[in-house]
């Protein structure tokens, strides 16, 4: 359904008015004033190249649908931090070389630091922000309070992000199973032993909840 | 760091979702454009400013390019656009080629193969550090190799094919679709054209600033694996430096046909070692007709590192190669 809304989109189902007409309706469109690094393309024109997408899109993050003006060349990592307010995505090497961006795009892993915001349009994007439900801790944010994983967290909200990948895709993992499930995040303090003891009480706590 | 390297400079973005629409855009563009798909060796170009294309034609809402179906000759087609973890973990890849389905469940890491696509992980482009961080060398348009110098750090560059670039190729699935026998649609404006695995990989001696047929305006569409090959022995390894993330020092991928203990037909290919997946067919030729033994393997990688010319840093990818092919024979199964 999303999905299909998004390519309406992008095959031009939508005029630039009515689209400008449902932010404005909407009042909730997010802004790049609150964008700490501005790029040169704050001030470039605002004119739109034939055939070109619009800076004004809706993401679904969280289950909300979030309306925002996204310059074309901002990676997902950088609009959820500085355009949302949802700065538990953290970036570290903005390179695909860390994972602390991490974030679910249909339940499915992805580094947010090397996708375009404009690609997820249509897609579920879920953070650490989007885990707990009803006040209740996800199973994997439980698991990390329990083992005490980690020792300054910096990696936490792309291991945790990880770890829900990995129990969508193996709900009971082995040890060595789940080092390989999460071997797209790195720890600079070298934690891991813990980080995979969280992981292994994360799945625990997953089963019995099921 | 004092300069900002990380924000993208602006571009224009375009999104088709018809193949014929991102064709007649990439054309349109020519070599002010840039084919986007899955992003993982695009952003770091764009991110470090080496790379400043006007426009990115961005391939995510062209539904066509995505998934694996039936093939016409009873093989399998798989659109360019499949994630890596698509192929890794499809039944039919897995059942039918696992010599490919293991090539891609090895790439990078569980979040790169989610995000990244095959035909990204077969166009992309080489690592060699000199050529991504900037420097003006030939594969850059310049006039000097910053690799093969006395005093280059050239570990991880290439002992055969180099004229002039010493970079190596980094793909993964590359050396396992050579082993198959699989065949690469292009799209164009004028139709499509297949190429073979083995010829739509080029070394610097055809064009030092490209690593594949592809020319500005070309897009890969997708990937056909033909019947011959399903079912038959195989054997993948790739040797890393981490298990994870890292791109390979040496890989091997093989395709056995063996009747009553001999071998009947063979692929062997081995990548990372030059600038292209390189098919052996003088050790094909050589183990036909014997069995897929140590002493067969033993010979086929004598053979096989034959004229191998290290550079400083790299003789280590010589031996690494000779077990390798011996591995890929004896222990094809």
């Amino acid at each position: 359904m999303l999905q299909t809304e998004a390519i309406q989109a992008r095959r031009g189902g939508f005029t630039r008015r009515k689209f400008i007409k449902g932010v404005i309706a909407a009042g909730a469109t997010a802004s790049v004033s609150g964008y700490l690094f501005r790029g040169s393309g704050v001030f470039a024109p605002m004119l739109t190249a034939q055939g070109a997408v619009e800076r004004l899109i809706t993401v679904t993050v969280n289950g909300q649908q979030r309306r925002v003006d996204v310059p074309k060349y901002e990676t997902l990592a950088m609009t959820l931090r500085y355009q949302l307010g949802l700065t538990g995505t953290k970036l570290g090497c903005d390179r695909a070389e860390c994972g602390a961006c991490t974030v679910l795009l249909d339940g499915v892993t992805h580094y947010g630091c090397s996708i375009l915001t404009h690609s997820v349009q249509g897609r579920e994007v879920t953070t650490i922000e989007g885990l707990e439900q009803d006040g209740e801790l996800h199973p994997v944010q439980q698991a990390v309070m329990d083992e005490g994983g980690f020792q300054c967290a910096f990696c936490a909200p792309g291991f945790a992000m990880s770890m829900v990948g990995m129990l969508e895709k193996n709900p009971n993992p082995t040890r060595e199973e789940a080092a390989e499930l999460l071997s797209g995040n790195l720890c600079r303090c070298g934690d891991y032993d813990k980080i995979l003891n969280t992981a292994m009480r994360a799945a625990e706590l997953s089963r019995s909840r099921a | 760091m004092a300069v900002m390297r990380d924000m993208i400079p602006p571009f224009e973005l375009y999104q088709p979702t018809e193949v014929e629409d991102a064709v007649r855009l990439i054309r349109q563009h020519g070599d002010k454009g840039w084919v986007l798909a899955g992003g993982l060796d695009t952003f770091d170009w764009f991110k470090d400013r080496i790379k400043r294309p006007e426009a990115v034609i961005d391939l995510v809402g062209v539904e066509e390019l995505r998934g694996i179906s039936a093939g016409a000759d009873g093989g399998l087609e798989i659109g360019a656009m499949t994630s890596l973890t698509d192929v890794a973990e499809n039944a039919d890849v897995m059942g039918r080629y696992p010599l490919l389905a293991e090539a891609a469940g090895l790439v990078a890491t569980p979040q790169i193969r989610n995000q990244g696509t095959l035909g990204g992980n077969i166009v992309q482009d080489t690592r060699c550090w000199y050529y991504r961080s900037g420097w003006p060398c030939y594969r850059a348009g310049g006039n000097v190799c910053y690799a093969a110098t006395s005093q280059s750090m050239n570990r991880e560059h290439c002992i055969m094919g180099a004229s002039r670039c010493v970079a190596v190729s980094p793909s993964d699935t590359a050396p396992a679709l050579v082993a198959l026998d699989a065949e690469m649609v292009v799209a164009g404006t004028s139709g499509e054209r297949t190429f073979a695995a083995a010829d739509f990989f080029i070394g610097p001696d055809i064009d030092i600033e490209r690593m594949t047929v592809l020319k500005p305006g070309d897009l890969l569409a997708r990937i056909v694996l033909p019947a011959p090959w399903e079912g038959a022995r195989w054997y993948f390894e790739k040797i890393r430096d981490r298990k994870s993330w890292d791109f390979s020092l040496v890989s091997v991928a093989s395709s056995l046909r063996v009747e009553g203990g001999m071998i009947q037909d063979a692929r062997i290919v081995v990548n990372s070692v030059a600038p292209y997946p390189v098919r052996l067919r003088a050790v094909e030729s050589a183990i036909r007709g014997r069995a897929p033994s140590e002493d067969t393997g033993q010979m086929a990688g004598e053979i096989a590192v034959e004229g191998a010319r290290t550079l400083r840093h790299n003789d280590y990818k010589v031996a690494l190669m000779r077990n390798l092919v011996k591995r890929s024979i004896r222990d094809a199964a």
